[in-house]
């Protein structure tokens, strides 16, 4: 049953991976990523239980938290990014210049 | 009084220093230039006195809190460690004192926090031994060179420092999730007893790919350099030095001491020749990009991409066993680190000079400028491998290692590289000699910014000469045996 | 017919693409389900020195104690954002006032205080149960974004140094503590053993306030207006 969350976790992380890379807006992009982290957190945690005691192995759930809190942080700061991108090109898009 | 002086804990203070100042700088704006200039100095003498600890007492072991690896995080310097910590501080000072004339009254004291975190950072990461630590140092470097990348302004400092978000973000998961593999597969995250327990599962080669993806995604190894140009061209110049010297080599270190430690002696002969045969195409490619470049900050930025792949040759050629050719990956990290700043400092003193950065258009700067262009030529000739550089140092041994393996590949890459970097850096100079046809405005540059990056090249050189103190060092604690075992 | 073309070689490389990422997926997938129903990872040793860590609670033990630096190193990235989010959007910004929304306004007034208690609770019962800094940091965070969304100023007690202090407060009390353990034990960040729950209090005390505040932060640099010149 454990390994039924983990695979779904590696399922979120390669729907994200896809969205990433095809999708242009660059919101997609950032949730796409968002999606991709809870997919790492999801195998992190699901394969937690595996030691045989009553409760989980606190070390991963440890690691989640400093996880989702750096992709908060993260994530804020590409917001504010895609934002400035936004208002300077008027289009949340990377913007490519033509290199000489 | 000198052998106390010396046990004292310098490497937390190596990264305690750092954070302080970073604080302080960031509660007392009107002072972020002294603070930041002091915090930095610091840095460089706790290095020399760490370097004095660990020549004479061996290798450095913390276990923070008391616990010991694998409850607790353990801290470990050897020579390699020592190199890199060194490389990050003396290239700090050299950008930081550029940074004092650089940014302005306002700008300030928002790099200064920023700059001292990142150095923490680096130092937290070269001295960690705990894979998910690294994992937390990664994101705050990415996160603090992307906010710097986006000091250029524009709309392309913008857009790059987007790209560059989205790329260190992917890189950090990818990485995360090799970790949680090898967390769950190995039940531990730290070097050294994952080095002992790692055997190899297909867990350790998902692991290892993963791994990889995310970190050559973040020290750009071609084909995933395609972020690199354009951030380290549009940042301000002090912060495109910062990128190319010390960030991509942040996440090369990490992938060279997994490599060294949990999967280098797991691995057959395949997985190196592929990070070879892909330094090699990063090699040409990034130096034929380098010679078409028009503007210089493009031209420095394609050279990073090149020179990156000349530290991957070395994981082909050392799989014999050829110790000269890890030695060779050090050298020329370190001397890239340094040459590699000075070009960029020297192409904010361009830019600042003359308000472009044309290289067709460069208006007699040798003339006008002779200091910065000094420091040019000197960076340049580390970069190409002439002797008596550093840079010459460190390819010769990576020819060495080829010719004795009788691998004429790779001997043909190396000729065929320094040729072409000698021609995109005698563009550069030669143009420097020669009138502008458009007339402009020019500004004097104040001389610490021109003096920073003169000495920065000059250190790229002076490495040239003290090469087997530098190798006796790198071997404390015998980084490169690729037994696996550590203390 | 040119965008047609256009458009067949794209609808190829998405196809493609996602047959690799599939292959990749399921590669992966096989590789995770190789792994042993049991095995052997660091839950034996945490249990093991929980009772010297100064709290019950395993997680916040590791969190707060085992791998306190790695929560170090996290409350400067927090902060690192801050900065990154600051240093982008520099123009001076004020909070939208001009909200007429009654919804907001009746359940902010409820929950407001609601889920400060609650953050407050967070942070004592993390302890011994389910809880701590980061949970009780979320939730006051919260507390504080949906104030600015109902049109309401938060920030007003807190200006220049006072809210320079409270951001890095987190971030200064762990490298003091740093110093002070390094300076008393010897070692980084080893507590003395019968202060080791008081240490853990403050330290996730003063970091709940902090994440809170830059959580709360970082949501304004997104969701504010330019300041109005006078």
């Amino acid at each position: 049953m454990l390994f039924m969350y983990a695979l779904t976790g590696v399922g979120l992380f390669f729907i994200g991976l896809y969205t990433l890379i095809i999708h242009v807006n660059l919101l997609r992009k950032i949730l796409a990523l968002n999606i991709m982290g809870c997919g790492v957190f999801l195998v992190l945690i699901s394969l937690a239980m595996r030691s045989g005691y009553s409760s989980p192995d606190p070390v991963p759930h440890a690691m989640v938290i400093t996880g989702i809190v750096v992709t908060v942080s993260a994530t804020a700061l590409a917001l504010v990014l895609m934002l400035k991108v936004l208002e300077m090109t008027g289009k949340a898009e990377l913007y490519d210049e033509e290199e000489v | 009084m000198m052998q106390f002086v010396i046990t004292l804990p310098w490497a937390i203070l190596l990264i305690l220093f750092p954070l302080t100042g970073a604080i302080i700088s960031f509660l007392w704006p009107t002072q972020s230039n002294k603070v930041g200039l002091v915090t930095v100095s610091f840095v460089l003498i706790s290095v020399t006195f760490l370097a004095f600890s660990i020549i004479e007492h061996g290798v450095y072991h913390h276990a923070i809190g008391g616990w010991g690896s694998p409850l607790g995080i353990d801290l470990y310097a050897d020579g390699l460690s020592l190199l890199m910590l060194l490389m990050t501080a003396l290239v700090g000072l050299g950008v930081s004192v550029y940074a004092t004339g650089y940014f302005s009254a306002e700008q300030s004291p928002r790099f200064w926090p920023l700059w001292l975190f990142v150095i923490a950072a680096l130092n937290a990461l070269f001295l960690s031994a705990d894979i998910f630590n690294y994992y937390v140092t990664l994101e705050l470097i990415g996160l603090a060179a992307v906010s710097l990348t986006a000091f250029g302004k524009s709309r392309e400092a913008y857009s790059a420092a987007m790209r560059y978000l989205l790329a260190t973000l992917l890189g950090s998961l990818l990485y995360l999730l090799g970790v949680v593999l090898l967390y769950h597969g190995f039940g531990s995250v730290d070097i050294a007893t994952l080095s002992e327990r790692c055997e190899s599962t297909p867990i350790l080669w998902a692991a290892l790919t993963l791994i990889s993806a995310g970190l050559l995604l973040k020290t750009a190894l071609f084909p995933l350099h395609f972020w690199l140009p354009s951030a380290h061209a549009s940042a301000p110049a002090p912060v495109s030095a910062i990128l190319s010297a010390l960030i991509v080599k942040s996440s090369f270190y990490i992938f060279l001491r997994l490599w060294l430690t949990i999967f280098g002696p797991l691995s057959e002969g395949a997985v190196e020749n592929m990070f070879g045969l892909l330094g090699a195409i990063a090699v040409l490619w990034g130096s034929f990009q380098a010679l078409r470049q028009t503007r210089l900050k493009l031209l420095i930025a394609y050279s990073t991409v090149a020179q990156i792949g000349y530290l991957f040759l070395a994981f082909s050629l050392a799989m014999s066993g050829a110790v000269v050719a890890w030695n060779a990956v050090v050298y020329l990290a370190f001397t890239h680190a340094l040459a590699k700043s000075a070009m960029f400092l020297v192409s904010g003193n361009i830019l600042y000079f003359g308000g472009h950065d044309r290289i067709m258009n460069l208006d007699r700067i040798a003339q006008h400028l002779p200091i910065t262009t000094t420091a040019f030529a000197l960076a340049g000739v580390s970069i190409i491998g002439l002797p008596p550089s550093g840079g010459f140092i460190g390819k010769w041994f990576l020819l060495e290692a080829a010719l004795v393996q009788e691998q004429w590949g790779f001997v043909a890459i190396l000729l065929i590289g320094s040729l072409l970097t000698a021609a995109y850096i005698f563009k550069v100079v030669s143009h420097a000699f020669t009138q502008s046809s458009l007339p402009h405005d020019s500004r004097p540059i104040p001389a610490h910014m021109e003096w920073a990056a003169l000495l920065l090249a000059f250190a790229a050189i002076l490495l040239g000469f003290f090469s087997s103190s530098i190798l006796s060092v790198v071997g404390i604690g015998y980084p490169f045996e690729l037994n696996g075992v550590k203390p | 017919m040119i965008v047609d073309k256009k458009k067949g070689i794209k609808r190829m490389t998405r196809l493609l693409l996602i047959v690799l990422l599939s292959l990749l997926a399921a590669a992966l997938g096989y590789v995770i389900l190789t792994l042993p129903k049991s095995a052997v990872n660091l839950q034996e040793l945490v249990a093991h020195n929980v009772a010297t860590s100064g709290v019950s609670n395993p997680v916040t033990a590791v969190l707060l104690n085992f791998r306190a630096y790695d929560t170090f190193l996290e409350m400067v990235v927090l902060l690192v954002a801050m900065l990154g989010v600051w240093s982008i959007k520099e123009v001076p910004i004020e909070p939208i006032t001009d909200i007429r929304n009654p919804v907001l306004d009746t359940l902010s007034g409820l929950l407001v205080p609601f889920l400060i208690l609650f953050s407050a609770y967070l942070l004592w019962v993390g302890a011994h149960a389910p809880g701590g800094a980061f949970q009780a940091g979320s939730v006051l965070g919260a507390a504080l974004v949906l104030l600015l969304l109902s049109g309401r100023q938060p920030f007003l007690a807190f200006q220049g140094l006072y809210l320079h202090f409270t951001l890095v407060a987190s971030t200064a009390l762990f490298t003091s503590i740093a110093l002070f353990t390094l300076l008393v034990t010897g070692e980084l960040l080893k507590y003395p053993l019968a202060q080791a729950d008081t240490i853990i209090f403050i330290l996730e005390s003063i970091a709940t306030i902090s994440i809170g505040l830059t959580l709360a932060l970082l949501f304004f640099g997104i969701y504010a207006k330019q300041k109005e010149k006078q």
